[in-house]
């Protein structure tokens, strides 16, 4: 599915990561947990050709394909996801239009055609519910005015629409209460699949208790450092992150 | 990421082509025997000769404005022809059959509906006149609208059949001294459309007005005049194109509305003459003056939508002069390479309790300058006036500026007046949202940009609203990377 070599980033002349290494199959569920400034959320962006984030050297290849040669676009429509940490409002622009907009365009990518108007609406109202959230807010503006826990939300409803291959959580659990992290849980394991991966970046354990990983990692100074099985984030949470960095050292 | 939008810059101005129709076009110059000449060709009467000399007379004494945030080489106006005419004009067809075809087919390659049956068939409810240059070469649906009382004509024919309502209304709402090119306007003005809704009707269909300049070293000089009598409601639209030139042309256009008690009226503008090319090079002077006074009761609505012209000038105006009259101002002024805009509204209350409502949205995107102007005045006799204000202004790229100049003055103690003003930027978070949702980015901008735009949109009739969308996305084209 996803296969990193010793990938080098950096953002602003400033070095984010400095040789990563992960290999993701279909049907996986990485953890990658770290202390702030580690590189978690550069990862991401990285991953799905955000620009500003300069790589460096290394490898990376999503499909069989060498991503980073693509545009932001074309991962996306390749299928790759990244649930964002601070979803953006885009004032005026309606859910329902962004959403149709969206998959119109990874349809086209994979060679089908664009779903009538109706079908789609039927289905942006289906997974709306499955999210728990009103219908309403496919008329809204996206994310115009909607609070934390529904933008998170408003993102994995997108994410069950586009029907990705790849899913990068960018520290989806930041700023959501008890109630609407397990929402969120709940909507990624109904999407786990055997031919679906996910990469769950994440500074707190709690987030593991609803999305089990089958994978560990903790990324210190843009390096993996550690990896193991889910009961390394109890460890983690246990006893925090210095251990590591300085078993490391 | 400036330098990707830099990278993309490419004009594509769909509706630059010239139409090959032999015309009769005056030699560049403006004298007491031009405007002679343009009169005796319309076969006018002596008092609307009176009427241009003098006002030729006021013209010569005045200055051209410069406080306009618009820079622009000083016109020659002697170097301007002031009447152009496709020469099959000459004896006026009598139905659309007789129309020059090559003139009926420049309209159907800008997507005008000019054959009745096509309309009929559902296309739109519109009734059009056309006016090419300097004459109107067209008006549709005329039987089906006197059947409702309303009359729909070329000004120039209006002259003749209804010099009443010409002589009373003309020049009462925007005066001939009112500035520099409404006084010239008044001297030189060809053609343009003549609206009367009688006493408590409802215009049965939309009335469309298709301004298209076509021959070189010409002005555009035209005039609408309508008139809302008591009760009555009309809704009109009105479209601009031109070629693509090199050279400048100057379009001054003088629009008068009045809304009698009780009456409404609705005008909606998609203006979209050549902007001039990524150089900057050509584009269209746009200098117009538009107003409307509004009586008793009455609502006045103003929609444009701007993305042509190389230099615009435009403050769509209403003067609130009966109790309770409402004056709406809805406005999308985009500009992009080296375009520049200066553009807003006037709303003068003097009856009491009269309400208006601004909503202006400024779109900047590659070196452009884009102002919002504009003036809310509250006379001595306004009681209970209110206003609201709504200036926004988005930024696409780091070389084009957003200005806004609010005028506001208020002397009555009740009158309240608010006014809020936004400046944003197509944000790199915005773009990578779209774009990790597979969104390609020229799509991206489209999409936000018309997601600025949708409260005004929103006032625009149902085929006008999509053709605005369209417009922005091509207006836009090469503004990102």
């Amino acid at each position: 599915m996803l296969s990193i070599k010793n990938l080098q980033a950096k953002v602003e002349e400033k070095d984010i990561l400095k040789g990563l290494n992960i290999e993701v199959k279909p049907g996986e569920i990485h953890a990658i947990m770290g202390p702030n400034g580690a590189g978690k959320s550069t990862l991401g962006n990285v991953l799905s050709g955000r620009d500003g984030y300069t790589v460096t050297g290394g490898e990376v290849s999503f499909l069989g394909k060498n991503i980073l040669e693509m545009d932001a676009e074309e991962r996306a429509r390749e299928g790759l996801f990244l649930a964002f940490q601070y979803p953006v409002e885009i004032p005026g622009v309606s859910n329902l239009e962004f959403l149709k907009a969206s998959v119109d365009a990874v349809r086209s990518h994979r060679g089908e055609e664009a779903m009538d108007s109706m079908t789609f609406l039927k289905l942006a109202r289906e997974k709306c519910k499955a999210v728990n959230l009103d219908q309403n807010f496919l008329k809204r503006g996206v994310n115009e005015g909607f609070s934390g826990g529904e933008k998170k939300r408003n993102e994995i409803m997108q994410m069950m629409l586009l029907e990705p291959k790849l899913c990068i959580l960018d520290e989806t659990d930041s700023g959501l209460d008890i109630d609407a992290l397990q929402v969120v849980a709940e909507g990624v394991n109904s999407q786990r699949d055997p031919n679906r991966s996910f990469i769950v970046v994440t500074h707190y354990q709690r987030l593991l208790d609803y999305i089990v990983p089958d994978f560990v990692h903790v990324l210190a100074d843009g390096k993996i450092v550690k990896s193991g099985g889910k009961e390394l984030a109890l460890e983690l949470e246990e006893k925090g992150y210095g251990w590591i960095e300085n078993e490391g050292a | 990421m400036t330098e990707e939008f830099d990278q993309y810059i490419k004009s594509d101005y769909e509706a630059g082509f010239v139409t090959d129709v032999e015309s009769e076009t005056l030699p560049p110059g403006l004298n007491e025997d031009v405007i002679r000449f343009i009169s005796n060709k319309k076969g006018e009467p002596e008092w609307l000769l009176e009427w241009r000399l003098k006002a030729f007379q006021v013209w010569k004494e005045m200055e051209e404005p410069e406080w306009a945030h618009v820079h622009y080489p000083k016109i020659d106006f002697q170097d301007i022809s002031y009447y152009s005419a496709p020469k099959s004009m000459d004896d006026k067809p009598q139905s659309l059959d007789e129309v020059d075809p090559e003139l009926l087919r420049t309209y159907e390659k800008l997507g005008i509906p000019l054959h009745e049956q096509a309309v009929l068939a559902g296309v739109a409810n519109v009734a059009m006149d056309i006016v090419f240059d300097s004459v109107s070469v067209a008006t549709t649906f005329r039987e089906k609208l006197s059947e409702a009382g309303v009359i729909f004509m070329p000004i120039s024919e209006a002259v003749h059949k209804h010099p009443e309502l010409v002589k009373k209304y003309m020049g009462s709402v925007v005066p001939q001294k009112d500035n520099y090119y409404a006084a010239l306007n008044c001297a030189v003005f060809s053609d343009g459309s003549f609206v009367y809704i009688p006493k408590g009707v409802r215009c049965p269909m939309e009335l469309s007005t298709y301004f298209r300049i076509n021959e070189e070293k010409t002005g555009q000089f035209e005039r609408t005049l309508i008139i809302a009598d008591e009760g009555s409601h009309v809704s009109y639209l009105e479209g601009c194109t031109a070629p693509m030139r090199d050279e400048n042309q100057l379009h001054a256009a003088v629009v008068e509305l009045v809304v009698l008690d009780d009456a409404e009226i609705k005008y909606s503008t998609v203006q979209n003459w050549y902007p001039g090319d990524s150089e900057g090079k050509g584009g269209i002077y746009n200098f117009v003056t538009k107003r409307a006074v509004a009586h008793k009761n009455a609502k006045v609505s103003w929609t444009q939508v701007e993305t042509g012209s190389a230099v615009t000038w435009k403050y769509p105006s209403c003067i609130l002069k009966g109790d309770n009259a409402i004056g709406e101002f809805y406005s999308v002024a985009l500009t992009n390479n080296y375009q520049q805009a200066d553009t807003g509204t006037k709303m003068i209350h003097i009856g009491k309790n009269t309400k208006s409502t601004i909503i202006s949205k400024g779109i900047s995107a590659g070196k452009s300058q884009n102002a919002y102007r504009g003036l809310v005045r509250m006379n001595p006799s306004a009681e209970g006036a209110r206003n609201f204000t709504q200036c926004d202004s988005l930024l696409i790229g780091d070389k084009c500026g957003a200005h806004t100049f609010p005028y506001i003055e208020s002397k009555h103690p009740s009158a309240i007046i608010e006014h809020e003003a936004t400046t944003s930027t197509v944000s790199e978070d915005q773009m990578f949202l779209c774009q990790q949702r597979g969104i390609d980015p020229e799509k991206a901008v489209s999409m936000i940009v018309n997601g600025f735009c949708k409260e005004v949109f929103k006032e625009l009739p149902m085929e006008f609203a999509v053709e605005a969308g369209k417009l922005l996305e091509v207006s836009l084209e090469g503004s990102v990377g």
